[in-house]
């Protein structure tokens, strides 16, 4: 299993090199987060109930562009038929593949949530711990989906548009948890109460279709 | 125990089948020149013998084990279609990465033995996209042969080969055999073919014509067991 640090390695070597999945990522989540604060008054007082509705869905669009990139680039000089006749296994090929798209995709939401902050004049910062547990547990979620997915559509002439129709409805337990997470805490609020039903959401959510990439990518990489 | 063994494999995309009841032993040692036309299932074949494909019928056993078993996997070296190694990374960086993906110890040492002896080794830090055909070639073989494996699999290897990556490939599969290797080779190429085989297998349309030591005929006229055996 530790082939996957050298699979998840060498995505991100790649990545650092080409910069292809993070810099469209990452100017696709600017460009949405610019043209809401067109469209909405910023210093409204119902930005604070709905920032984590955006944050989030500028987050899953903006990933689609890292996790459709993901299995993609193994598809040059058939990279991916060396990959699956090596010993490393299935699932080491996935959690290395979905480790570097987690911290790509961690990469453009740190660097967004600054952007959200400057945009619409909110604190982002008042329960960052928290904040930091929500961005943490809701984009391996989303990096789980997406990761299996992408190995599913690698071989689609449509995967641009079949990964995304795919991924969003799966997604939506984990977005609903981080939206309203994430609303509590740059709100000022704190987690409280029922709110924890939430967290305990997310977390069941990743362990639970993390074991089930796990057991199926075999299958899917194969048929 | 066979290096390969294959009983009664078939292989359906769809309804088309592009293997029918393929059984076929290879021993360890041996190197099978695999033949047929185009679409005759040589590809669909290697495939399914180096677990990148299930087959929809038969079995499949890799020195006894299944070819999806780790141990299996870690003796197959494979020389597909493409070439096998990451355009964005240096040609040190993609052989240390198969290096430590097949788990060899020191993987900077086995890598920087391969670069060498594919003469890559003034180039090493350089990205492959920036390389020649031939020098992606030669470094293709090296990264299908650096962790010595037991069975080669190759498909049609010299299609598209320069002169000094023939005769590069051509030293290490001499090699390899002599060192108790097993390879299966599909090509078209007959004569490079016939100058290493042991063994031949013709398949035509999906079905194993015939499968065997390789016969004398067949060192003057390559073509033999196409026009013998009904593929003209």
């Amino acid at each position: 299993m530790t082939g996957f640090l050298t699979i998840a390695a060498k995505d991100l070597r790649s990545e650092l090199r080409t910069k292809e999945s993070v810099n469209a990522a990452l100017s696709f989540a600017v460009v949405i987060l610019v043209l809401f604060s067109f469209a909405m008054d910023p210093t409204s007082e119902q930005m604070a109930e709905i920032s984590g509705g955006l944050l989030w869905l500028d987050f899953a669009f903006a990933g689609a562009l890292i996790l459709n990139r993901s299995f993609a680039r193994e598809l040059p000089n058939d990279c991916l038929d060396t990959l699956v006749a090596s010993p490393v296994s299935g699932a080491a090929l996935f959690l290395g593949k979905a480790l570097a798209n987690f911290v790509m995709l961690l990469a453009v939401e740190l660097i967004s949530l600054p952007v959200f902050g400057i945009l619409y004049g909110m604190d982002w910062t008042r329960r960052l711990p928290h904040l930091l547990a929500v961005l943490v547990l809701a984009t391996w979620g989303i990096t789980v989906i997406g990761t299996v997915f992408s190995a599913l559509t690698v071989n689609l002439r449509l995967r641009e548009l079949m990964l995304p129709t795919l991924i969003y409805p799966m997604m939506i337990p984990a977005l609903m948890a981080a939206m309203r997470l994430t609303t509590l805490l740059i709100s000022g609020e704190g987690v409280s109460g029922d709110d924890w039903i939430w967290f305990r959401l997310l977390a069941g959510f990743d362990i639970i279709f993390t074991a089930l990439a796990l057991g199926l990518v075999d299958f899917v990489l194969l048929g | 125990m066979n290096a390969v063994t294959v009983a009664g494999v078939c292989k359906y995309f769809g309804d088309f089948p592009a293997l029918r009841g393929v059984s076929l032993d290879v021993e360890p040692g041996s190197a099978l020149a695999l033949l047929g036309r185009n679409g005759a299932g040589k590809t669909t074949l290697l495939r399914i013998l180096a677990g990148l494909s299930h087959p929809s019928e038969g079995n499949v056993l890799l020195f006894g084990k299944p070819t999806r078993d780790a141990a299996s996997r870690s003796r197959i070296g494979l020389l597909g279609h493409g070439i096998g190694v990451y355009d964005e990374l240096s040609a040190v960086e993609n052989l240390r990465l198969f290096a430590r993906l097949y788990r060899l110890p020191d993987p900077d040492r086995v890598a920087a033995a391969w670069l060498e002896r594919t003469s890559l080794d003034r180039v090493q830090d350089s990205l492959v996209r920036e390389f020649s055909r031939g020098m992606r070639q030669r470094l293709a073989v090296a990264r299908a042969f650096l962790h010595s494996p037991s069975l080669l699999l190759l498909d049609e290897p010299f299609t598209s080969l320069d002169d000094r990556a023939i005769a590069l490939l051509q030293s290490l599969l001499s090699s390899a055999l002599s060192q108790g290797a097993t390879v299966i080779m599909s090509t078209h190429q007959l004569r490079e073919a016939m100058e290493i085989s042991t063994h031949v297998a013709l398949l035509s349309r999906g079905r194993l014509a015939h499968a065997g030591p390789r016969p004398p005929e067949m060192l003057a006229d390559p073509a033999w067991l196409y026009r013998t055996y009904g593929e003209a």
